[in-house]
């Protein structure tokens, strides 16, 4: 059995969406505790993986014992065994959250839900893990359509903002295909590692350059990355609450995953089109880092803010992948990390505050932490470490990008960082002070009554800032015993 | 003449269909229209992967009695992909005309600007 967890890790939430909506139809604690056991069950296997993987090397599984590369594999090694952890982590404790937001009369939406986000899951997962870059596709897509489905259950004005998401998403996919297609002709094979031995001999040829071009663009567009972000704003800020959470912390974040997959697995470091392709993202990451950050301060809707912030966010890992060198690429890793943790935070205390208070709007926030002192608690400690206070967790990713920018000698990019982090304090902080230091309203509750939010969104939220606090405490740790082990041979 | 439409044409007619869906996406105004842009740009990439798989001279991939030894068969395998590759156009043409009900059902139009200009009164 133990030789079957790769696949385990994915099946488990495959098997669960499927099942959900006939388990809906007897008993609604069915469907839940189904989901939930699958995610715990995808968690374990996927920590036992990375263990097995620190300990041992890369873990290679082939589907039907098809051999590479006439068979598909899973092949994990560190980076890819740290994401699958993350996302199980993250899916579980937002499945946690969701259950007052899936919650419906109809057994089938509630059912549907569940699938729906499973598989959402499921695909993330499945990701994470291939060694194929026709099966990373195939998970793509499957991801992505549970996710344009499940944005349309957030209301009317959702499933416009699930359409316009749909139609750019899959021409972003196409553009990827179109790469892979390239790939294929000039090589004839589609697993990555083998692709990586026979694309060295043709690095200089245009097409190579094209095929690695259009998959760059394609991965841009469905990171949310500055140019191509046009249709995250809306689908944040109208999608059910678990889902934005998400979305912000962990869908957007697996294309960066495959860039860094495509560029330093397949391509290889420094080599052929690398250095060019690399420069043009780092302005264009430095570029969508300000840009966003300015565009979210102009925001006066809560989610609609947080979604420009991820949109900057993002622009971090990217920066982080475009400097190349070793300090650069573990900052962008622990951004990952990190900023999942805190976006989902942050993405949960707005659900909490929606869910409350039924308000969209950040100046009806005034005096709020009366009425839900934990949640806006845990608010402060996500946004203090978003901007990038020490201890915190956010502080410790900047500064490793600061030293790999410093590293490379591209001064305009610690100006960006450190901009950019106050940018982000001007927008958290007036947050904050509606929070805490303005008035309430006549009219408002200015009573705690616990718990100020059902235990199911509290428990979540609590458990995230903590883990906020935790990973910026234990980032040396997580550097040297896990994320060091991730990089390609330690980078130039 | 061959090699012109083997080697040129066959790309130029995939790249035009290619710039011819996000055309539609961007000029067209009913949603329906921008949909069925969308299709036909997806059809271009597998066109593309099909195009790829042709042999001068070769048959149908099926095993066929007399016929021995690869260059007689044309490569399936950029077929078998495609067919992963419909099959996930079909499942989105799906969502995406499911939303499209949802939104006549809501707003009463599936015109842009319409649609615009009653989302935001």
């Amino acid at each position: 059995m133990k030789e079957q967890i790769p696949i385990i890790i994915v099946l488990a939430p495959l098997v669960a969406a499927l099942l959900s909506p006939l388990l809906a139809y007897f008993s609604r604690k069915l469907v839940r505790g189904t989901g939930l056991l699958a995610l715990l069950l995808s968690f374990f296997s996927a920590f036992y993986a990375l263990k097995h993987v620190l300990l041992e090397g890369t873990w290679s599984y082939s589907f039907g014992n098809w051999a590479p590369p006439w068979g598909i594999v899973y092949v994990i090694d560190v980076l890819g065994g740290t994401l699958a952890v993350l996302i199980a982590t993250l899916s579980f404790l937002i499945l946690v959250y969701a259950g007052e937001f899936f919650r419906d009369e109809k057994w089938l939406k509630e059912g549907g839900s569940y699938g729906l986000f499973l598989l959402i899951v499921a695909g993330l997962l499945g990701m994470s893990l291939t060694g194929d870059i026709f099966n990373l596709y195939v998970f793509f897509e499957i991801s992505s359509l549970a996710t344009y489905g499940l944005i349309a259950t957030g209301g009317y004005r959702a499933v416009v903002a699930s359409f316009k998401y749909l139609v750019l998403g899959t021409m972003g996919i196409s553009f990827y295909l179109l790469g892979v297609g390239y790939l294929y002709a000039l090589t004839g094979t589609l697993n990555m590692l083998d692709l990586a031995e026979r694309i060295q001999p043709l690095l200089d040829s245009p097409a190579v350059v094209l095929a690695f071009g259009l998959m760059t663009v394609g991965l841009i567009l469905k990171m949310a990355q500055f140019p191509l972000h046009g249709w995250l704003p809306d689908a944040h800020t109208f999608a059910p609450p678990p889902l934005s959470a998400l979305m912000s912390g962990i869908v957007i974040k697996v294309p960066a995953y495959i860039l860094f997959r495509i560029y330093f697995t397949i391509i290889g470091v420094g080599a052929g089109p690398l250095p060019q392709i690399l420069q043009v993202l780092g302005v264009i990451a430095a570029l969508g880092i300000i840009m966003a950050s300015l565009l979210a301060i102009g925001q006066r809707e809560f989610k609609r803010m947080l979604a420009y912030s991820s949109v900057a966010q993002i622009g971090y890992v990217v920066l982080g992948i475009s400097l190349g060198n070793t300090w650069g690429l573990i900052g962008a890793l622990l951004h990952m990390i990190n900023h999942a943790f805190m976006k989902g935070c942050l993405f949960f205390v707005a659900g909490g505050y929606i869910y409350k208070t039924g308000e969209y709007s950040l100046e009806k926030l005034k005096g709020v932490y009366r009425q839900m002192p934990l949640t806006m608690g845990s608010f402060s400690i996500a946004a203090l470490s978003m901007i990038g206070v020490p201890p915190l967790a956010g502080f410790f990713s900047k500064w490793y990008l600061i030293l790999g920018s410093l590293e490379a000698a591209l001064w305009p990019y610690v100006v960006v960082i450190i901009l950019s982090s106050l940018l982000n304090l001007i927008y958290f902080f007036r947050v904050i002070e509606n929070i805490y230091m303005q008035k309430t309203e006549k009219a408002q509750v200015t009573t705690w009554e616990k718990p100020e939010l059902p235990w199911s969104m509290l428990i979540p939220i609590l458990v995230l800032s903590l883990g906020i606090i935790v990973l910026g405490l234990s980032n040396e740790q997580i550097v040297t015993q896990v994320l060091q082990y991730a990089l390609p041979g330690g980078g130039y | 003449m061959q090699e012109f439409l083997t080697e040129y044409l066959i790309y130029g007619l995939i790249l035009f269909l290619f710039i011819l869906g996000p055309y539609g996406m961007i000029f067209k105004k009913n949603l329906v229209k921008k949909l069925m842009s969308m299709n036909i740009m997806q059809v271009s990439v597998i066109l593309f992967f099909l195009a790829l798989g042709q042999k001068e001279g070769g048959t149908i991939p099926i095993d066929l009695p007399g016929l021995v030894g690869a260059p007689h068969y044309i490569n399936p395998l950029p077929h078998t992909l495609m067919l992963t590759a419909i099959v996930v156009s079909l499942a989105t043409l799906g969502v995406s005309l499911g939303l499209l009900l949802m939104i006549q059902k809501n707003y009463g139009t599936l015109e842009e600007d319409e649609l615009l200009r009653r989302m935001n009164q």
